[in-house]
């Protein structure tokens, strides 16, 4: 990915995040500790596990379809930062060659099945952590996590640092494009300009620092980042927590995709 | 390289959780004790600056590949171990949120293996020993390499033990580390190289930045050897934990990571003592007792007359992909009808 669209990537999510949707209106604690017990959950099954784990799906669905986030954004993310799980995943097919039949002589290595679960989970907990950030915002994610209890502190760095990314970003391209329109091939694309690029960077990004903390404290900074916003856990929150811990307790403890084929298949025969 | 979720199991995703959340706690705590307002900001803007630096592609001499930087010792040299921790942690939230880099799970991993070891183990023990009082521009550039080396090993090294306790992969123990640590080795040249050339850089160009940090501050007069002992006695307790999780299912599994991890199988003992300590509080703590937490079912299938094996003999398989496909066709219709709905 090239710098400008990574920027305008990390810029997008966070448009997506301030539509005005079911999924965007819900609490954001709510999401978060959802979307966790949701990861661990997935995480949870055992390594062989295939047909268990696509109910699972809905979860990441409802978010989507409900906050009207764009599929091909979330599609194209998720496959961009695949490569690794695939490259450590496919090893699984050649080492272990156990062979299991799937129908009636159709023999295949085992290794497969725990390749594609490993596909599966990784595209269920990619996409859900995406859909979190995109229906919630990251500022809210933030606030959330200090009333669940993380240090303020913390907190603080996290919403220090996502304000800043966008505005250093402007400034990172300017540079870039400065360096892109004096080098003629791979000239001063080297290490030793990259070094001094960067060395003005921090430079200026301590100079921006130093003003930021006059303007702060000209402010009245003591240290904390107060909110104005105050969230209170309505019905609706409950009854999506509520929903969502069921689901996730049902499947994760009943076979139900296979008993529902069962069914299916003795309808028919 | 950032772990992912999908290769994690829970018992090493939550230990690795507890691991990073306990220091991230107690960096908060440190450097709220001592913390002029000041470092906030700072803090803020640095992991931005960190973050912004990664985007930056540069040309590796020799090679045609470009490369960019991971950051943790530059953060450790210019806030101190304790906010520069946070910083990094900051950075890899972000990263796990937005670029969905490694992932929630895996965030715990990734903050202790890029986090920890460059903030907490290489430099107060390697860099600040060797760099010294900073005047010299050859021991700080000394310094930063092999900081940075060991820091990418380490880290490197992490990756391949947390996937492996997982047990969700089938690499083999040997392949995996002559996989990983040959090209962490290489990028942690060249982000050595880069480190150190920066470090000099602000040196000649603001020297204060860096003194202002190393001398002024108390808390950046070097973390205690307790602190250090505090460090260590964490890791041995999670790599014994895990250690033991694994264990406890497979004993061949236990020898085998014992005897390359230490060359002997001296560390049964601890591993022992700490396992149903460490089982005890994952009975107390754990909200869904059921669950699975077994870092791997090794059981090796063998065809049609494993019943250990979960839904792929010959019948309930054919079961499994057909209730698989109707509950995938019915999230999709589920999925078109509210787009379609909506969009009237």
């Amino acid at each position: 990915m090239t710098f400008d669209e990574k920027y305008y990537n990390i810029g997008f999510l966070d448009q997506l995040s301030y539509k005005n949707t079911i999924v965007h209106r819900l609490d954001p604690r709510a999401k978060v500790i959802i979307t966790l017990l949701f990861l661990f959950t997935v995480i949870s099954f055992p390594k062989y596990e295939i047909v268990a784990l696509l109910p699972f799906f809905l979860y990441p669905v409802l978010l989507m379809t409900l906050g009207e986030i764009p599929f091909m954004f979330i599609f194209k993310k998720v496959v961009f930062v695949s490569p690794f799980a695939v490259f450590i995943g496919i090893f699984n097919p050649l080492l272990d060659s156990g062979q299991v039949s799937i129908f009636h002589g159709f023999m295949i290595s085992a290794g497969w099945f725990s390749f594609f679960s490993i596909l599966i989970k990784f595209t269920l907990t990619v996409s859900t952590a995406l859909l979190l950030i995109a229906t919630t915002s990251f500022p809210n994610v933030c606030h959330a996590l200090r009333q669940l209890g993380l240090p303020s502190l913390f907190v603080s760095q996290l919403l220090f640092l996502y304000r800043y990314i966008f505005v250093l970003m402007e400034e990172t391209m300017r540079i870039v494009r400065a360096r892109n329109m004096r080098s003629y091939e791979k000239r001063g694309h080297g290490i030793r300009v990259f070094v001094r690029i960067i060395g003005i960077l921090f430079l200026r990004t301590v100079e921006r620092a130093e003003r930021i903390y006059f303007a702060m404290l000209s402010r009245g900074f003591q240290g904390d980042m107060p909110t104005l916003k105050r969230f209170h856990f309505s019905r609706g929150d409950l009854g999506f927590a509520v929903f969502f811990i069921v689901f996730l307790f049902i499947f994760r403890f009943y076979p139900a995709t296979e008993i529902l084929g069962r069914f299916v298949q003795g309808v028919f025969s | 390289m950032h772990m992912a979720d999908a290769l994690l199991s829970p018992a090493v995703g939550a230990t690795m959780w507890a691991g990073s959340v306990a220091a991230i706690g107690y960096s908060s705590k440190k450097l709220k004790e001592n913390i002029d307002n000041k470092t906030i900001p700072l803090m803020g803007v640095m992991g931005a600056f960190i973050f912004a630096a990664q985007m930056i592609n540069f040309t590796i001499p020799g090679t045609g590949s470009s490369g960019h930087i991971g950051g943790g010792m530059i953060l450790a040299v210019i806030l101190g171990p304790y906010a520069a921790f946070l910083a990094m942690a900051s950075i890899l939230t972000v990263q796990a949120l937005f670029f969905a880099d490694g992932g929630l799970l895996a965030l715990g991993c990734n903050i202790w293996n890029l986090g920890i070891y460059p903030c907490f183990l290489v430099y107060p023990l390697i860099y600040k020993p060797i760099a010294g009082d900073g005047k010299s521009t050859r021991r700080i550039s000394a310094a930063a390499m092999i900081s940075v080396i060991i820091a990418l090993q380490l880290g490197a090294f992490s990756v391949v033990m947390e996937t492996l306790l997982s047990g969700k992969s089938e690499l083999p123990f040997n392949t995996f580390v002559l996989l990983m640590q040959p090209i962490h080795l290489a990028i942690g040249l060249v982000e050595g190289i880069v480190t150190a050339g920066m470090i000099n850089y602000v040196r000649k160009a603001q020297p204060e930045i860096l003194e202002a940090n190393s001398f002024s501050r108390p808390l950046d007069a070097g973390i205690s050897i307790k602190n250090i002992l505090i460090a260590f006695v964490i890791l041995a307790v999670v790599t014994g934990g895990a250690l033991s999780w694994f264990a406890s299912t497979h004993p061949d599994g236990l020898e085998w990571s014992i005897e390359k991890v230490t060359g002997k199988g001296e560390l049964k003992e601890a591993t022992q003592g700490i396992a149903p300590f460490l089982k005890g509080i994952q009975e107390k703590t754990a909200f869904l007792p059921d669950y699975n937490f077994k870092p791997a079912d090794k059981e090796e299938p063998k065809g049609n007359e494993t019943p250990a094996w979960p839904g792929i003999e010959t019948g309930t398989s054919f079961a499994g992909i057909l209730g698989g496909s109707i509950v995938l066709m019915f999230i999709l219709l589920i999925g078109f009808g509210i787009r379609f709905f909506k969009k009237r």
